[in-house]
């Protein structure tokens, strides 16, 4: 493997990244403070698809960042084998629809491992694979799954919406020590943003992006920046509504969402991903058992996504919806 | 090397055959009137109540192979693991002490027989899903290839560490299995896989389920060389793994075992196996390899009261990890909320 003599990533300024940026960032950095990070994915050298490992294979040779064959199952099992031979690997699933080839490995051996084997080992792994609607890319480019990694025990699961949560949680993930799902957003790669790389996010803590009594509103990854959109009509209109960007799906920011919900007496959950069996449904009913306040969820429709735009549009929660469900709950 | 007069050798390889079969026997006993794998009651009075996948009959496959590893290896099994794991050197009272599911377990009660594991000797654990100890064995084999590449690199010693893989003829028909040795070729990783073939497949046979001459020549089609061998003669096994692990050791990349022997006992302990030609299981028998053992042995003039002994020793063992797994504690119901992850641990529900 080849190490770089640097073990410490530079301190600098606050700067302009973009979500691709801040995440090759994050990487670099981890790569250059810890030895024991490598990366296993599908044209991971030539960048990622998405750019999100750009230059990566460069600085740090084929042996740290490894082009695999299109073997998802592998890329994860090995992932767990060199996790617990004292690696710390990043792997790469391309997108959350093509984790589902490696959904044993991440279950039943990444998951449960450490407890299944008494605590003898633990699996440090962080998996990357972006989710959600993908323009034009039809059914099996476009899921939402964050749910189904919430319900097993064993995993951490992150969604980030910001290049600055998205450099900050990326780190945090790979320094945690416990496997992560990390969920980037298909669509959000561009986006850019001032990221300060002294800032240290928790696993597990939300952003309070509005501020307001109105009514609390929880929602993450590209939903909560259509979110914030939607807020800011509202604000034109008097109605101050209090956004919590969730950025962790587990653990979950409890504490801030139902302080929120206690002042507000009103929750709004909108997330990409079906409304069905979706993440809502865990922070609803939670908040309903703590608080007894008015509830509503906006999701998608449990249709699969479809292609042709008009077919595409019905999976998605756009502004118009966000905004007609406050001022329902409002009225 | 072995050399066919070997005889202390041998009497060793004889030795780790007989504790494989005496655990196997006891924990067989242990588990009459537990839980099987077809919707019986749920273990009434059994000291060993989950699903319990005997060994019995293939000690030659795990004790020839196993010889030729250290503690610093890394081993992966299967479900069937029991062999695998005391011949890599694992404590059998620790063993004996899950399968009844206390605290002095090697998991703490956590995993029970089909998750049998002790990492301290490289045994990175026994595995329930078929197939699936193959792509994390490759990981293992992929990290130590790192590192000693980059101790090599930086002129530090170079151990020469290798991982060596379990399956059975099953899992040559799932994916992961086609996946790994892809990999492992890929990359040239210090890996030796074996297929311990047992021609069963749970409660059906293997042969017509498999197309192709099976494990050795898919191995061969992704340029992996493989040797095949009789896996109830330990002697054949013992040299095929010698060379074979010494290859891997000097870097030669990924090799191949294919170990042909039979699976005496049902899928689980409770199951009579009903469903296969009793001429079948007769024939096996004949091959028993610790018996085949025994008899090469006395034909090399070994002492057969000094083989007695070694059996009474493994059955004293035994004895003695059944009477401690008996009275070993359960473990505290708070362990049901440990070992589960460190970031937003406390937050179970």
């Amino acid at each position: 493997m080849v190490l770089n003599s640097q073990t410490q990533a530079p301190a600098s300024a606050p700067e302009t990244l973009s979500y691709a940026q801040a995440a090759v960032r994050a990487v670099q950095h981890e790569m250059l403070a810890d030895p024991r990070v490598v990366v296993l994915g599908e044209d991971v050298g030539r960048g990622g698809i998405f750019g999100q490992y750009a230059g990566l294979q460069q600085q740090f040779g084929a042996a740290r960042v490894v082009d695999t064959p299109i073997s998802e199952a592998a890329i994860m099992g090995a992932g767990v084998g060199m996790a617990l031979a004292g690696m710390r690997p990043i792997v790469e699933m391309r997108v959350v629809d093509f984790a589902l080839c490696g959904m044993d490995e991440i279950v039943n051996q990444a998951a449960k491992n450490r407890f299944m084997f008494g605590g003898q080992g633990r699996v440090p792994l962080v998996a990357r694979m972006p989710g959600g609607i993908w323009d034009a890319s039809a059914a099996q480019h476009s899921q939402s799954l964050e749910a189904w990694f919430a319900h097993l025990p064993g995993l951490v699961v992150v969604c980030p919406s910001t290049p600055q949560d998205n450099y900050s949680l990326l780190r945090a993930a790979l320094q945690s020590g416990d496997p992560v799902v990390y969920i980037e957003h298909k669509t959000l790669w561009g986006g850019q943003g001032t990221v300060d790389e002294a800032l240290q996010i928790p696993l597990g803590q939300a952003a309070v992006r509005r501020r307001g009594a109105a009514l609390t509103m929880v929602s993450w990854s590209r939903q909560a920046l259509l979110c914030e959109q939607a807020c800011d009509a509202l604000a034109a209109e008097g109605i101050d509504v209090e956004l919590i960007d969730l950025r962790s799906i587990w653990p979950w920011d409890r504490e801030q969402v139902l302080t929120s919900c206690a002042r507000t007496g009103k929750l709004l959950v909108v997330h990409e991903a079906v409304q069905a069996g979706g993440f809502g449904a865990e922070i609803s009913a939670t908040v309903a058992e703590a608080t007894g306040c008015r509830i509503r969820r906006l999701g998608a429709p449990r249709i699969p996504v479809g292609y042709a735009p008009v077919l595409e549009a019905q999976s998605r929660i756009g502004l118009e919806a966000i905004t007609a469900a406050v001022r329902a709950m409002l009225a | 090397m072995i050399s066919p007069d070997s005889a202390t050798e041998l009497a060793n390889l004889y030795r780790t055959m007989v504790r494989i079969r005496a655990f196997e026997n006891a924990a067989e006993i242990a588990s009459q009137g537990g839980v099987s794998a077809y919707g019986q009651d749920a273990a009434g009075t059994a000291r060993v109540r989950g699903p319990l996948h005997l060994s019995t009959g293939q000690e030659a496959v795990a004790t020839g192979v196993c010889a030729h590893l250290r503690a610093t290896d890394y081993l992966t099994s299967t479900h069937r693991g029991h062999g695998h794991t005391l011949a890599k050197g694992a404590d059998l009272g620790r063993m004996m002490a899950e399968l009844f599911g206390k605290a002095t377990g090697f998991n703490g009660g956590k995993g029970g027989s089909m998750h049998i594991a002790d990492f301290s000797v490289g045994m990175l654990g026994a595995n329930g899903v078929v197939a699936a100890g193959l792509p994390i064995a490759v990981g293992a084999a992929h990290a130590q290839k790192l590192q000693q590449d980059h101790a090599r690199a930086s002129g530090q010693a170079v151990d020469d560490a290798i991982t060596v893989c379990f399956f059975g003829d099953g899992a040559i028909n799932r994916g992961p299995f086609l996946e790994a040795l892809n990999w492992a070729r890929v990359y040239g990783l210090p890996v030796l896989f074996v297929c311990e073939d047992n021609r069963w497949s749970a409660t059906t046979a293997s042969g017509p389920m498999t197309a192709g001459p099976g494990a050795s020549a898919r191995a061969i089609s992704l340029d992996i060389t493989a040797t095949q061998v009789d896996g109830n003669d330990v002697v054949e096994v013992f040299d095929a793994a010698a060379a074979l692990v010494a290859q891997v050791r000097a870097g030669s990349g990924p090799r191949l075992l294919h170990a042909l022997t039979y699976r005496v006992k049902g899928h689980v302990s409770v199951d009579p196996a009903a469903y296969r030609d009793p001429h079948e299981l007769a024939a096996a028998l004949q091959t028993d390899p610790i018996a085949r053992l025994r008899n090469r042995l006395q034909t090399l003039g070994h002492d057969p009261s000094q083989l007695d002994a070694l059996d009474d020793e493994a059955t004293a063992e035994v004895q003695a990890a059944l009477d401690a797994a008996f009275a070993a504690p359960w473990p505290e119901a708070g362990a049901a909320f440990t070992d589960i992850q460190t970031t937003g641990a406390g937050t179970w529900f």
